[in-house]
């Protein structure tokens, strides 16, 4: 099986050369059946990596501990849920992940454009095969999946511990996905550059692989923001970690091209913007491999060394010195059709939108950076901690709040003052009235951001729902339709924009809940013994017992808490600490089960209004002296004595324990971050999803070309494959 | 084995990526031709496309107007200023469909 994966790989990297010599042969010649032949090796690469992937795999769930790779990341006791999602913990299995995936969207975005972009699609195909050809290479030459092992081990590693969770287990791909379908319009807008084709044509062929991207990459990042919540036990969904933030940028610089595309389809203008932020969101991308995988900056999602960090730096160099310099030799070609009249216009404010989010992504650069910048300048390497980020993210984060409320308020081209005071009233007086109400009825005003926040997210939602209750009243005055009919008509009739809107909803929903729960959050550590309780805001928690779990994979330690309010019990929450066996055999035969890698898995009472939270850290130094003397007692007894040694230990240790630690948090209005996350995927997904009339011209257009080939056309008399 | 198996795929791409290669040779001049075409046809694309936007853009102008959002002043300029544009883009349009010996029909 590694014979196969090898010899796809290797194949596959030769397809990538040929597709890149091919595309620029049959671009540079005109020659049509060069760039058709270059289309079908990326086909032929697509199913070459298909078999990469699908040998990997079957190597993973068949406990094929020839792979080194499945032997360092899996176990014969590793669920198979986790053997199918190993792949990606590694870095050769992620790499191999990158290159799947950018078969894939390469075949796509080349079969959809295989009858337009004739110009443009041979350099982007040259651009996105160099891309394969580099994380092929990679593979091939640094870091193969494919390494067989000899003698062959029985048993493998297992999985990280951290990573054996549903959300961590499908956050890679997602924010993979995102960031290799970046490629896409980031490889069209490079070929529209050389050919000098500026048109709206590449951004109409590739938009939706730039929506669908962003979503990936936003659904990535609430998984990995969930996983952080619930695994890692220090009671916050977003820490401002360098792979977090890494993710998080190109995100940003995603959604600010989104927001520019529509100015220039519309308008004509923002062109040099457009084609920059496209590149510096693929720059991004690759910045965030870069992070993950070379471990320059401390990190608690770095996993492992790396030895790709050196090949990606140069690569990032390249892409980011030849877009620059093919985007400065085509300034002239990118001269906008027209020049924003008035501050009060919807372009205008679109403007603003995209520098907020410009600005924060300068600042999470910088500060996510900062350790390599301070020592480069003063020698000693220096972090930035979460409230540095919080007190420049902020009064950005307001700001956009504000402005995403204008946005759909204002029309493209110029308001009068009247008119924008009109559109303004119902918004600013609501907005005005809830910062008061908050003020005088709440505690809300002692964070002076979180007070605008909330404000300005009320003058969003009025915004929208006057946008939404407008189209429903139009619809119906030309329909008679009732009224949710008629909004589900004229929601369905523009995708794009009310799809948008859902979007703006969920973020504003999202960044009110971010703003609570980090503003008003009460954080308490309680040393408790069972019989003991404790007091956290309005909520009594008392620890009733331990109760030990071992299984084959670990043991795990819960931990009981009443939890009451007002004097009556509301429930009970399990705080777990789960205890994974290293292999380090300097641990003992008995020791090595307490003294591997440990996971927290968090007690959760979620409500509409908050999230009471635990983690437990029990203090096993009790069971230090049995754990000494079952080491030396059963060195060489066999694995059930040993099992059977453990769990008495373990046993022990719950009937008597000693006070633990618990982390207690009340967490305001956490829940609607997850909401908010889903009504701003669902609204991108609503925005991306074809309409029936774009089925329609597709339905035409493939007729058309029909009944052009049966008529004998003597214009392509080569045909097209 | 690995190089066995790398055989046996070389040949399989190798067919598949020279199915275009082995039609018969195009004449250059036709070929040439074929080319310009599909240049027409997809400069032909995108003024379609730029039409679309702008009858998409008075719409939404009648439609700001009915909201408030537009003076009728600010409609009037604006709807004349995209209605101009739409008129010079349908002129392209015709100048484009007759050199491709299409009707030129673009309203």
């Amino acid at each position: 099986m590694t014979s196969l994966g090898t010899a796809a790989l290797a194949v596959g990297f030769l397809t990538t050369l040929y597709a890149i010599g091919a595309a620029i042969y049959g671009a540079v010649r005109r020659e049509r059946r060069w760039v058709d032949s270059s289309r079908l090796a990326v086909y032929g690469f697509m199913g070459l990596m298909v078999i990469c992937f699908l040998v990997l795999e079957v190597a993973f769930l068949s406990n094929d501990f020839a792979f080194q790779t499945v032997a360092e990341h899996s176990s014969t006791t590793t669920p198979i849920f986790y053997k199918m999602t190993a792949m990606w913990s590694s870095q050769e299995g992620s790499l191999l992940l990158w290159a799947f995936v950018l078969s894939i969207g390469s075949s796509a975005v080349l079969y959809l454009t295989r009858d337009s972009q004739r110009q443009v699609a041979p350099w982007a195909t040259a651009v996105l095969m160099v891309l394969a050809a580099f994380f092929c290479g990679l593979m091939l030459f640094s870091v193969s999946p494919f390494v067989r092992l000899d003698p062959v081990p029985v048993e493998g590693a297992g999985l990280t511990p951290l990573l054996r969770n549903p959300y961590m287990a499908m956050h890679p791909p997602m924010i993979y996905s995102g960031y290799v379908l970046f490629s896409i319009p980031f490889a069209f807008a490079i070929g529209a550059l050389i050919t000098r084709r500026l048109d709206t044509t590449w951004i109409r062929s590739t938009r939706r692989f730039a929506l669908v991207a962003w979503i990936f990459l936003g659904i990535g990042l609430l998984l990995g923001a969930r996983w952080s919540y619930e695994e890692l036990g220090w009671g916050g969904y977003w820490g401002w970690d360098p792979v977090e933030n890494a993710a998080l940028m190109p995100w940003l610089l995603g959604t600010a091209f989104l927001h520019g595309i529509q100015v220039q389809e519309r308008r004509g203008m923002l062109k040099i913007w457009n084609t920059g932020l496209i590149t510096a969101t693929f720059v991004f991308c690759l910045i965030g491999t870069f992070l993950v995988r070379s471990g320059v900056l401390q990190s608690i999602h770095a996993f492992g060394a790396s030895t790709v960090g050196g090949p990606l730096l140069v690569l990032i160099g390249i892409t980011s010195l030849g877009s620059t310099l093919l985007i400065w030799s085509r300034r002239k070609d990118l001269q906008p059709e027209r020049r924003i009249s008035s501050p009060l216009s919807r372009e205008a404010i679109f403007l603003i939108n995209n520098l907020l989010l410009v600005g924060l992504t300068a600042v999470i650069f910088w500060g996510t950076f900062f350790p390599l910048i301070s020592e480069a300048v003063t020698g000693v390497s220096s972090s930035l901690a979460a409230p540095w980020f919080a007190d420049y993210v902020a009064p950005l984060g307001v700001l956009l709040v504000l402005f995403t409320g204008i946005g759909p308020l204002f029309a493209w081209g110029q308001l009068s003052g009247s008119a924008a005071l009109r559109v303004l009233a119902w918004p600013v007086a609501l907005s005005s009235l809830t910062v008061i109400s908050l003020a005088i009825f709440t505690d809300v005003s002692s964070s002076p951001w979180a007070l605008f926040l909330f404000g300005f997210a009320a003058f969003t939602f009025v915004a929208l729902a006057q946008e939404f209750a407008r189209a429903a009243i139009t619809r119906r005055a030309l329909t008679g339709e009732s009224m949710p009919v008629a909004l589900g008509s004229a929601m369905a009739r523009n995708r794009r924009r009310y799809g948008g809107y859902t979007a703006h909803f969920g973020i504003v929903v999202l960044l009110i809940a971010v703003t609570a729960s980090s503003s008003f959050q009460t954080k308490e550590d309680l040393r408790l013994a069972p019989g003991q309780s404790g007091k956290v805001d309005d909520y009594t928690l008392s620890y009733e017992k331990l109760v030990v779990d071992p299984n084959n994979e670990r043991i795990a330690f819960n931990a009981r808490l009443a939890v009451s309010k007002d004097g009556e019990r509301i429930g009970t929450l399990t705080p777990a600490r789960q205890y994974y066996p290293t292999q380090d055999p300097s641990a003992g035969p008995i020791g090595r089960y307490f003294e591997g890698e440990a996971t927290s898995e968090v007690g959760l009472r979620t409500s509409g209004t908050g999230d009471l939270w635990t983690a437990f850290q029990p203090d096993l130094a009790p069971i230090e002296e049995d754990v000494e003397a079952g080491n030396k007692a059963l060195a060489d007894a066999g694995p059930v004595a040993q099992g059977i040694a453990i769990v008495a230990i373990a046993d022990a240790y719950a009937a008597d324990p000693p006070a633990a630690t618990f982390r207690v948090i009340w967490d305001p209005l956490v829940i609607w971050v997850w909401i908010g996350g889903i009504f701003v995927m669902g609204g991108a997904l609503f925005a991306v999803w074809p309409t029936s009339s774009s089925r329609q011209r597709a339905e035409v257009a493939k007729a058309a070309k029909a009944a052009r080939e049966a008529s004998g056309s003597t214009a392509n008399p080569g045909g097209r494959s | 084995m690995t190089y066995a198996i790398a055989a046996i795929l070389l040949v399989c791409l190798v067919a598949l990526v020279t199915i275009p290669l082995r039609r018969e040779q195009e004449d250059p001049a036709a070929a040439k031709a074929a080319f310009d075409r599909e240049e027409l046809r997809a400069e032909l694309a995108e003024l379609e496309a730029r039409k679309a936007a702008r009858y998409r853009e008075i719409r939404d102008a009648e439609g700001d107007r009915a909201a408030g959002k537009l003076d009728d002043a600010d409609f009037e300029r604006l709807d004349g200023e995209l209605r101009r544009e739409a008129a010079e883009v349908l002129k392209e349009i015709d100048r484009v469909r007759s050199q491709l010996g299409l009707s030129a029909k673009s309203g």
